[in-house]
């Protein structure tokens, strides 16, 4: 129907490609470090070390080396995305090599093990590494699935939006409880005086809290609905009842989407320390 | 003195500050004068400000030449120094004494005075301003005694209906001075005949909408009154007639000139047109000599320039035809920078009379044009400006020729632009960028027009808005079309142009009519849309610059799609026989059209085929435009969206934004609307005309040199971007202090880690009195790589787009 004004120039690196970073610059990362393990695995079998393969060839000094860079850089993620430097660099494309590179660890370490395992530092530093990469792929997979879920749940609130309006209910509520008899007026007492978000890390995570006095005030009440005053209060109850829910799906989804990092990056601490122990040991040894 | 018949040499009609000024110098040189005013106290227009309001002295860099102190302050302050000074000056003051009349001829005018007897002088100046005269109310009951014209002291009224009515400042800060104090009781109602209040400044609409949102005034737009009845008002609204209670009415509908007053006595007016001034010589003498007009009725409504007329007015009328206006300093210094260094007399000459735009202007408005302009000299082969730098002021040519770079990709293809003409509109008009480069071709003076002062002349004169209206057309065209053309072949389509204003969401072409016309986007932006089985499909997006409506045009056919305005904007119209007759001339040009129509015409029948088969996805691909839309993305130039499928919260663009500045986030990632998880946060869009810069007092808000708005360190921080934002991007707030650096955060829980930090750790740690200054995002200006939001998100939900862009953001999973 029309035509458009030319494009007006080169703008500095302002525009953006809309690609995740799983998916960045068309998998870059994903094929690189496909090619890295297919390359390990393939001279893994054509490298002849006798008697067998182990961590103390030269063939097992080049993966371990690898292994132990490969492991440093990933842990700079921590750092590179709290530096807010100037530079053309993309957290995103960091994101990105740290998933599909740590992915390939699980090739590139297990090969250089020769898989002989045993109850030793050197075992150990393998399984804090296989503890990060599965607390990772974790990661990958709920970063993958949960925004969306979120984002529905949000329905344009912000959080502390959500929880203003929980005061309003609450507000609401206190005076509609007025005209209430003792009995009733306690169990909705009962119901604001309740931190409803208290419960640990279960309930944070699986978002239920057994203990809701509004629940318990809602089915208290239910055989009261016909009674105007009562009918006022129980609507609030249900409202607040929906909005602790909204309040409650965020919190976990917030958690699942956190949870991760409190095994990933604990461990990667401790790994980088029996890292540290496997390799003064292996030298010291020598 | 003034009895019988005496005569005075001069006689000052009105005592508002110009009159005022005159008078007293009149009677320090001992002229034998009287001061004529209508009402029993001075300066009846200030007398007659709100209690206590605070009164400006602008310009600031004009000098004041009076007899007569002036500086800002409040009203009080003011009208008591002059009545002082007046007293002590021996001023001949003539109260209470209404003006008839005024016959006769220089040397002998009789000055009628209602129930008095007339005075006679030699000298008549007019110094009555235009606020005695304000527009009445003409419905039936406008007689009654409680309708007013002015508001004194909002204070004193009590538990009353009030119902303001006018749309200008002056109603908005009535109609808030009522309704400021709750104790006072009063409903407030201003009635707006339009749907918005255009007219008034940002800031008070804002107040306004505040007013109106916390329920203290009742806004009621296009609304007019039809009848005044005792206690009650008949409104015409939008759905029919309706009564309000109604106690008092304030009538704020302007003012204007009393010309029929001032015709009376043999002076005429510069046109015809309904706000036009008297005609004056650089003497303020009118076409009736010996009369001279001076202050607000000469077109100066500010009080500065009122009392140094009033100075200068006298000086004259005492022979002292040699002194220069107040502002000769400044122009001379303006001037100082140009070669040969002619006199500021010499320039004005050269200026008014070369540059088609100021050629209806008296020597006094040029004066005033250039006090806000800058003159500047340019050798042979100097740039100008350069090809895509940002910039919205307007160039005239005074002496030399320009050259316009046409071909970015080679510069030795210029086009000419000759003395007295312009040059810089587009920028002007579209708030885009240069469109080509632009230097001297000979040694060249050039003024430049601050985008105020070139809107400002637009405004106020007629003529010279008509030749920027047709060069700007005449340029938009040829560079449209390419090359080849020529001024010659569009001069007919630029004849037959008319520039149309559209609201938001109007419809400028619809699907399925046959007019045959064509248009051109001048500012603002359009979207296309298909109607297909009854839904609107989105089919692209239209910014300035743009044309549409030829293919209707060139084959005759019915209208294929729908165009509408995104935002407010304005297209030129053309008839579509003309644009016809341009392509029988310049079949080049016929072949191009037809070449680009193909390619359109294959995006509709793709359309048109599919329609069947489209469902939800075409549904989720328009809505989500149209959302964008409604979001502002249509004044947008750069906007930051959020993916939600892709956002896991982690809050990092806004510790990225924190830290790459001083230590404030400019973005609420999770405040803002959300469309099929599609997130437009609370970031600055850079729209093409921002509304932060419509009212920045030490005009800190600039657009840098990719396009960002920025404010710079000159804020005052007096919170009217803020309040004129209408995405509420703009936040107040003072520098923190520094941090401690991330390591010894990680290592030993220094400070209070990356990102803002809380309220409480900036206040306790920093000093006292810091002021708070507005922030807003300038897309990290100067920083290295780029906005600093989408390099730290760590899974690409966060991406800046321009909207001719963001296409291609909603068509993820759409028609592709």
């Amino acid at each position: 129907m029309a035509t458009v004004a030319e494009d007006e120039s080169p703008r500095r690196e302002r525009q953006s490609d809309h690609e995740g970073f799983l998916a960045h610059k068309r998998m870059r990362w994903l094929k690189i470090a496909l090619l890295a393990s297919l390359v390990a695995i393939l001279s893994y079998a054509l490298v002849d070390v006798t008697p067998r393969h182990n961590g103390g060839s030269w063939y097992g000094y080049t993966l371990g080396t690898i292994g132990a860079l490969l492991i440093v850089w990933l842990a700079l993620l921590g750092i590179r995305k709290r530096k807010m430097t100037e530079g053309k660099w993309s957290l995103k494309a960091w994101t990105s090599a740290h998933v599909y590179l740590g992915l390939s660890l699980i090739v590139i370490a297990t090969l250089h093990t020769g898989f002989q395992f045993g109850w030793n530092v050197h075992t150990l530093a393998y399984a804090l590494m296989m503890l990060v990469i599965l607390s990772g792929i974790y990661g990958i997979a709920v970063y993958a699935t949960l925004p969306a879920q979120l984002s529905n749940n949000r329905r344009e609130m912000t959080k502390g939006q959500m929880l203003d309006a929980l005061d309003a209910i609450d507000r609401q509520l206190e005076n509609a409880a007025q005209p209430l008899g003792r009995a009733e007026s306690d169990l909705v007492i009962g119901a604001l005086e309740q931190d409803p978000f208290a419960g640990g890390i279960g309930a944070r995570l699986t978002g239920r809290y057994p203990d809701c006095r509004t629940v318990e005030a809602l089915d208290a009440m239910a055989h009261l609905d016909g009674d105007a005053a009562s009918g006022k209060v129980l609507s609030l109850l249900r409202k607040r009842k929906a909005q602790l829910d909204q309040i409650r799906r965020h919190m976990r989804i917030r958690a699942m989407l956190e949870v991760w990092l409190y095994i990933h990056v604990p461990v990667t601490i401790a790994l980088i320390a029996a890292l540290t122990a496997h390799i003064v040991s292996v030298f010291y040894y020598w | 003195m003034t009895s019988g018949q005496d005569r005075v040499q001069v006689a000052i009609v009105g005592s508002g500050p110009a009159g005022l000024s005159a008078a007293a110098h009149a009677a320090h040189l001992g002229m034998s004068h009287v001061l004529i005013e209508k009402t029993d106290h001075l300066s009846d227009t200030i007398f007659k400000y709100q209690k206590g309001k605070h009164v400006m002295a602008t310009p600031s860099n004009l000098v004041l030449r009076s007899d007569l102190d002036f500086d800002a302050g409040s009203r009080e302050e003011i009208l008591g120094i002059w009545d002082r000074q007046i007293a002590e000056g021996k001023v001949n003051v003539r109260y209470n004494a209404e003006v008839t009349a005024i016959t006769g001829d220089k040397g002998a005018y009789v000055i009628e005075v209602k129930g008095g007897a007339p005075i006679h002088a030699e000298n008549v100046v007019l110094a009555i301003g235009t606020q005695g005269n304000p527009n009445l109310l003409r419905i039936p009951g406008a007689e009654m005694p409680h309708i007013q014209y002015q508001l004194d002291d909002p204070g004193e009224y009590f538990d009353e209906h009030i119902t303001v009515i006018g749309s200008g400042d002056a109603g908005i800060e009535n109609a808030l001075g009522l309704a400021a104090d709750p104790a006072q009781r009063n409903t407030v109602t201003i009635l707006n005949r339009r749907n918005s209040f255009a007219r008034a400044k940002g800031a008070n609409v804002k107040l306004l909408e505040e007013a109106e949102a916390d329920g203290r005034i009742s806004v009621r737009r296009e609304t007019s009154p039809q009848e005044v009845r005792p206690g009650e008002l008949v409104l015409d609204t939008r759905d029919g007639e309706e009564v309000i209670r109604c106690d008092r009415i304030i009538a704020r509908t302007g003012s204007k000139p009393p010309r029929d007053f001032v015709e009376a006595i043999g002076v005429q007016f510069a046109s015809e047109e309904r706000d036009a001034f008297p005609q004056l010589t650089p003497t303020f003498e009118t076409t009736k000599n010996g009369v001279h007009v001076i202050g607000a009725l000469a077109g100066y409504p500010l009080i500065k320039h009122c009392m140094n007329q009033g100075y200068d007015v006298i000086e004259f009328l005492n022979g002292n035809t040699d002194l220069k206006p107040a502002d000769q300093p400044i122009l001379e210094e303006k001037f100082a920078k140009l070669p040969d260094r002619y006199p500021v007399e010499h320039w004005l000459d050269v200026i008014g009379s070369n540059v088609a735009i100021f050629r209806e202007l008296s020597p006094l408005q040029l004066r005033e044009l250039l006090l806000d302009s800058t003159v500047e000299a340019f050798a042979p082969g100097e740039a100008v400006f350069i090809r895509n730098e940002p910039g919205s002021s307007m160039f005239a040519i005074a002496q030399g020729s320009v050259a316009v770079e046409v071909n970015p990709n080679d510069p030795s293809v210029t086009v000419p632009i000759e003395e007295g003409s312009i040059f810089g509109e587009v920028g002007l008009i579209s708030g885009r960028r240069r469109g080509a480069t632009i230097r001297a071709a000979e040694p060249l003076v050039v003024v430049e027009l601050s985008r105020n002062a070139a809107l400002k002349l637009i405004a106020t004169v007629p003529s010279a808005g008509r030749v920027v209206n047709q060069i700007s057309i005449e340029r938009q065209l040829l560079q449209m079309f390419g090359s080849g053309l020529t001024r010659e072949d569009v001069a007919a389509l630029v004849q037959q142009a008319e520039v149309v204003d559209v609201r938001a969401g109007q419809k400028v072409i619809e699907e399925g009519a046959e007019d045959r016309d064509i248009y051109v986007i001048r500012r603002g932006s359009m979207i296309v849309e298909k109607d297909i089985g009854g839904k609107p499909v989105f089919l692209s997006y239209l910014p300035a610059g743009s044309y549409f409506g030829e293919m209707a045009v060139i084959d005759g056919s019915k209208r294929t799609a729908t165009v509408k305005a995104a935002i407010k904007s304005e297209v030129v119209r053309f008839p579509g026989e003309a644009f016809n007759a341009l392509l029988d001339a310049k079949p080049r040009l016929r072949e191009k059209a037809l070449e680009e129509m193909a390619g359109r015409r294959e995006v509709t029948a793709f359309v048109e085929a599919r329609k069947d088969s489209f469902g939800s996805a075409a549904d989720m691909y328009s809505e989500t435009a149209q959302f964008l839309v409604d979001n502002g993305i249509g004044e947008a130039t750069d906007v930051l969206l959020i993916d939600e499928t892709l956002c896991v919260g982690c809050d990092n663009c806004e510790k990225a934004c924190a830290d790459s500045h001083e230590g404030l986030s400019r973005l609420d990632r999770e405040a803002g609307r959300t469309y099929a998880h599609l997130h437009v946060p609370t970031s600055c869009r850079h729209c093409e005309h921002p509304h932060c810069m419509a009212d920045c007092p030490p005009n800190a808000i600039k657009r840098g040199p990719d396009g960002e708005v920025f404010i710079d360190d000159t804020c005052i921080g007096c919170g009217n971007c803020q309040r004129n934002c209408p995405y509420g991007v703009i936040r107040m707030d003072a520098v923190p202090p520094e941090k401690p650096g991330l390591l010894s955060w990680l290592l030993f829980g220094k400070g209070p880690g990356p990102g803002e930090a809380s309220y409480s750790w900036r206040k306790e740690h920093s000093g006292e009195g810091q002021a708070k200054l507005a922030i807003k995002c300038d897309m990290c200006l100067g920083i290295d790589g780029g906005p600093a939001c989408v390099r730290a998100c760590p899974t690409g939900a966060a991406i800046r787009v321009a909207p001719e862009k963001f296409l291609s953001v909603t068509r993820e999973g759409g028609l592709d």
